[in-house]
């Protein structure tokens, strides 16, 4: 369970400040998969970020299972991000130089999964989205989809209980958008597991359990999946 | 995490070409002008390294080895009283012209020892033996010097002071600092060729009793040769060495040229290690907002580090033993020791992973943020 309350994002001082976030209040619950949408500078990144331990936040509380982690210092944030989350980014963000496999296993041997067992989950994580077959392809030997199911396999690595994602489909053609879209709704969802994606995409808000829309650095509209339907 | 070191370094081979590429010319550069200021040394004082003496006499004040002036003949008796002493014997080592057979005229250094004395004769013999020196106008001259001395064969003559010399032997690599090479004879034959006086030598070459300390029969001497310096053969060196190197400019120069190159060097080696590492910035960033510790990212960026100095050490030193092999017949040696194939080696490591200190402080500051921006 996630509990953000009156959350506040400055960047830069003086005349300069950009007010990124004027008070957000977002409760994110377990098992549930929540889609965030809003105009391109509403904030959205920003968030995510200080729900992944990424960025600090300015004032204001996030609340993880109980624990409060809007105050901790900069050198505790690796290690919460390492045992909390998964990230899927925009770009991709893969080791250029290492296969499918070696760039999930990254994410185990992170997390002290090594050796034959991290080579083992690897496979089977890539199995899971489709990429059995692409195992030892680097990155660029895959196609934008492809790649974005191998970062989707990383992030799972370890089986963390929060998944973020930052316009995980933006990068891609509609058709392969909703097959990462899919494999990630799939296979993210797990009782318990938390997922947060933000999106752009109408066509993919269907496999939000909720969708919450911010603008301006501020939440502006809840819709629920059954609201919408 | 030792394979994404491994794999980051070997993914992109042309990244790779260029880093090695910066390292090796840096290492080779620093082992070549490092190599010919050991060669300067070690040329510009041989004739003492070689000497086998331990203790030298000379006259006087004087400036190193090639400046000796004339010293009585009678402190061999005195020498001969004090304990410890085994063996006095008489050097000469003078400048004086010699004749080619068309007629111009090198100068040259008699080297002038007494047979079987094993003191301050000739090393790195090729052709001949000492007892071909025993004839009454034989001297050995280096192969280095032979085109200059107009000498073509063994047996070829040239005229010293008036008088015959003829190359009844040949030395390999006995190179001298200045131009004059060295041209060995019997210390007889050298008395005429220098004009000394019967009862004079240039320097007496002490050797002693195993075993005695040096110091001790040093100051001994001191007490009964008056006028007479007394130096330990590593003093002897050290002062000639000193002189040529420094007091002189070339060496100065190629000192100059050494401490260039290394500045030179590690400007390279550190933009190139540099460049390399900031090139992968963004993987770090995503390390990092993995969850990576600042050390996992340390540890990748040591190990390439590493990695590619142990990689561009093994190229240059290669290269370096070419030239400095090729080097030896030249007239500028490039000496290339195993403790300084050593040196370099540390010196490889410390700079690629110094280098990669600096850019380990950009690669944790990162913000992790930065994996968000497309
Ligand atoms: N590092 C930064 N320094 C200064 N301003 C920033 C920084 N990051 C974001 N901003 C500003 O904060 C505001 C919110 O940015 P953010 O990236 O969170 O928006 P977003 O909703 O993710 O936009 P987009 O849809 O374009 O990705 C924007 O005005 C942006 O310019
Ligand atoms: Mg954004």
């Amino acid at each position: 369970m996630i509990q953000v309350r009156n959350l506040e994002k400055r960047y830069g001082t003086g005349s300069t400040v950009v007010h990124a976030l004027r008070g957000v209040d977002l409760d994110v619950f377990p098992g549930e998969i929540l889609m965030l949408m809003g105009p391109s500078g509403s904030g959205k990144t920003t968030l995510l970020s200080m729900l992944g331990c990424i960025l600090q936040a300015s004032s204001g509380s996030i609340n993880i299972d109980g624990r409060e982690i809007a105050g901790l210092p900069e050198s505790r944030l690796p290690a919460l991000r390492l045992s909390h989350f998964g990230f899927i980014f925009q770009g991709f963000n893969l080791f250029p130089a290492l296969s499918a496999r070696e760039n999930v296993e990254i994410g185990l041997r992170l997390k002290g999964i090594g050796g034959g067992k991290a080579r083992r989950q690897a496979t089977d994580l890539l199995d899971r989205v489709g990429l059995g077959d692409k195992l030892d392809k680097i990155p660029a030997d895959l196609s934008g989809g492809q790649k974005q199911r191998v970062a989707i396999a990383r992030a799972l690595a370890g089986d963390p209980p929060i998944i973020l994602a930052d316009e995980p489909t933006a990068a891609l053609d509609s058709h392969s958008g909703t097959a990462v879209m899919e494999i990630l709704a799939s296979l993210a969802r797990k009782k318990d597991r938390t997922v947060v994606i933000v999106t752009h995409d109408n066509r993919v808000l269907h496999y939000a359990d909720r969708t919450v829309h911010i603008a301006d650095g501020l939440i502006v509209d809840h819709t629920s999946q059954e609201q919408a339907a | 995490m030792s394979m994404l070191a491994w794999k980051n370094l070997f993914h992109d081979r042309v990244r790779l070409a260029v880093t090695l590429v910066g390292i090796v010319f840096s290492l080779v550069l620093i082992v070549v002008q490092f190599g010919l200021f050991l060669g300067f040394l070690d040329t510009s004082s041989n004739i003492v390294a070689y000497s086998g003496a331990d203790l030298w006499t000379a006259a006087p004040g004087i400036p190193h080895v090639n400046g000796g002036t004339p010293l009585n003949e009678s402190l061999r008796w005195k020498a001969l009283q004090v304990p410890g002493v085994r063996k006095v014997t008489k050097f000469a080592l003078t400048f004086v012209n010699w004749k080619l057979p068309a007629g111009s005229t090198e100068s040259v250094q008699i080297a002038g020892y007494e047979l079987g004395s094993g003191m301050g004769g000739p090393w790195n013999v090729v052709r001949g033996t000492e007892s071909d020196l025993a004839a009454e106008d034989s001297v050995f001259i280096d192969e280095l010097y032979a085109a200059k001395l107009g000498i073509r064969a063994l047996g070829d003559s040239a005229e010293v002071t008036g008088r015959r010399a003829r190359v009844s032997g040949f030395t390999h690599g006995i190179r001298s600092f200045t131009t004059a090479p060295y041209i060995f004879t019997s210390f007889k034959n050298a008395q005429n060729y220098a004009r000394l006086a019967e009862d004079q030598t240039v320097y007496f070459l002490i050797r002693l009793d195993p075993g005695v300390n040096p110091e001790v029969v040093r100051s001994q001497l001191r007490q009964r040769l008056l006028n007479a310096d007394i130096y330990t053969n590593e003093e002897m060196r050290r002062k000639t060495m000193f002189y040529w190197v420094f007091q002189t400019g070339a060496g100065v120069t190629t000192l100059m040229g050494a401490i260039l190159s290394l500045i030179v060097g590690a400007v390279v080696v550190a933009q190139t290690i540099y460049s390399a590492t900031i090139d992968h910035i963004r993987e770090f960033g995503t390390l990092k907002a993995m969850g990576a510790a600042n050390w996992v990212i340390y540890q990748v960026i040591l190990l390439q580090a590493a990695i590619s100095a142990v990689m561009g050490y093994s190229v240059a030193i290669v290269v370096g033993e070419f030239v400095s092999h090729s080097s030896q017949t030249g007239n500028a040696p490039i000496n290339l020791p195993p403790w300084m194939a050593a040196a370099t080696f540390c010196l490889a490591l410390t700079m690629c992973m110094g280098a990669s200190v600096l850019s380990i402080r950009k690669a944790t500051q990162i913000d992790p943020a930065m994996v968000f921006r497309g």
